[in-house]
């Protein structure tokens, strides 16, 4: 049993890492398109903004087992299958990619504006401002988004446990629900939660860490 | 040769309700070497005309030259250029929160694409300049308004410019560290020959360090001319009623210290 919990351990990080790291290869220019593009944004433009937008906010109001089951096919012809583990990254990264592009948007619409006038009024381009103004002024507020992005998706990652997706998810449904173990499904529960504490811990202290706005 | 000439320009901010005219056919120069000021009453088009002067803000209509070209028909990539010969400096400072001091004067060299050692080498230098060179490794959020502001004239000086803007640059300090923010930009304006425009709404900062000023009412030119010759003969209405209002003042001050 310790063997099938550090497995399902392993096998759940393995999903949460690798879809939200690629939820940010997507969310994290889209969030930041999103910013620029917006009417107060630095190129405001706004039939691209909307179309993103309105793709972004289709994309959040699927529920996630529905999106799950929407986009096997897709996902089948990504990986080969539409279960297990690897199978189970697409509709992650599916579901992770909008909510962390909000987030990214939001994030970064708390930068100062006299700021980034600042920066304009230096002779700095576009390019140098989203990176050295937006993204690194944000930073902090950046790697809160990070923490909410890991724990949703660790959350989702239990979800797709009832089609098969591998990792604790799966475990506690198959063990808990099926089979009426309860012992083992509360484990595996608490499992969870412990991981989840240990990335809201690990990221707020981390984010904390790299705030230069904080006095001392 | 006139540094900065402003060439009929209007500028109109297109609202919902109606169309704002925050500058109608501005026309001025400001000359080299001089310490030029710009007063008004909140919402005269102060801040939209210096924002014209670097084009931060796009004017309407009109011409905007520095240094013999005219902004309006740069590229975008000449324009940045030009930026560079154009410092600014804010009510609020706008300094980068997350970055020190020296960093922070180090970014328009970044920028520029200056050396790494070389930047920080003459950001130290003018970290010196204004005083500050001991603060060198702390974060705005650790430093005064004050010491804020001279940071950013240390920003400003970085990028090597022959002018630099300040929009109501001590609007936000107190009386006596106003005084030093002003006698450091008198020093900046004589030792280093740094055009200087400044936008303020207090008499006091105009009397203390300009050579002439433009008086500016509802987007228009009401008067223009050596700061002594306006102050002491005002001909339009909207610098009488400026110089009015600083009397009451002072003599709202006197009679506090009287009781
Ligand atoms: N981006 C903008 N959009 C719409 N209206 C604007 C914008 N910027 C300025 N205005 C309007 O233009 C007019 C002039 O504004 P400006 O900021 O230039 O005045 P100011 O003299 O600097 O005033 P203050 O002393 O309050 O800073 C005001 O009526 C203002 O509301
Ligand atoms: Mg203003």
């Amino acid at each position: 049993m310790f063997k099938m919990l550090a497995d399902g351990t392993w096998d759940t990080l393995y999903m949460v890492l690798i879809s939200t790291l690629l939820g940010y290869l997507i969310g994290l220019p889209l969030g930041t398109l999103l910013t620029v593009t917006d009417a107060d944004g630095i190129r405001p433009n706004k039939v691209l903004y909307k179309i993103l937008d309105i793709i972004i906010n289709i994309t959040r109001s699927i529920p996630f087992l529905i999106l799950l089951i929407l986009i096997m096919p897709f996902t089948k012809a990504i990986v080969g299958k539409s279960y297990g583990t690897t199978a189970t990254i697409v509709p992650l990264t599916v579901a992770a990619a909008p909510l962390i592009a909000r987030m990214v948007e939001s994030s970064l619409k708390e930068v100062d504006k006299g700021v980034i006038e600042a920066a304009f009024s230096m002779g700095a381009g576009y390019f140098t401002i989203i990176w050295k103004v937006l993204v690194t002024e944000a930073r902090t507020s950046l790697l809160v988004g990070v923490t909410i992005a890991l724990g949703t998706i660790l959350g989702y990652s239990a979800m797709a446990g009832v089609i098969g997706g591998g990792g604790l998810g799966d475990i506690a449904i198959r063990y808990g629900y099926y089979r009426y173990e309860t012992g083992i499904m509360i484990v595996t529960v608490a499992v969870l939660v412990i991981l989840m504490q240990i990335l809201q811990w690990v990221g707020m202290l981390l984010s904390r860490q790299i705030d230069k706005r904080r006095k001392s | 040769m006139s540094i900065i000439e402003i060439k009929n320009v209007t500028k109109t901010f297109d609202e919902k309700k109606s169309n704002i005219h925050a500058l109608s056919d501005i026309s001025l120069s400001v000359e080299e070497g001089e310490i030029f000021g710009v007063i008004g009453l909140s919402g005269a088009g102060k801040s939209t005309l210096v924002r014209c002067m670097n084009l931060l803000e796009k004017p309407t209509a009109g011409e905007v030259w520095v240094d013999g070209k005219n902004l309006i028909t740069l590229s975008s990539k000449d324009l940045r250029l030009m930026r560079r010969e154009i410092g600014m400096i804010f009510q609020h400072f706008n300094l980068l929160m997350q970055r020190n001091v020296l960093d922070n004067v180090c970014f328009p060299m970044e920028i520029a694409g200056v050396k790494k050692r070389e930047a920080r080498e003459r950001a130290m230098n003018y970290l010196r300049i204004v005083g500050l060179e001991e603060k060198a490794k702390a974060y705005p959020v650790q430093l005064s308004g004050g010491q804020k502001q001279r940071v950013a004239i240390a920003r400003t000086l970085a990028s090597n410019p022959r002018i630099i803007l300040c929009d109501e640059a001590t609007s936000a300090l107190d009386p006596q560290t106003t005084g030093t923010i002003l006698s450091l930009l008198k020093k900046i304006n004589q030792e280093y020959g740094i055009t200087i425009v400044v936008i303020t709404h207090e008499m006091r900062v105009v009397e203390e360090i300009c050579d002439r000023v433009a008086v500016l009412d509802k987007g228009t030119l009401a008067e223009i001319g050596k700061v002594r010759e306006v102050f002491d003969h005002p001909k339009s209405n909207a610098a009488k009623s400026l110089l009015l209002e600083r009397k009451i003042e002072q003599l709202g001050v006197n009679t506090a210290d009287g009781i």
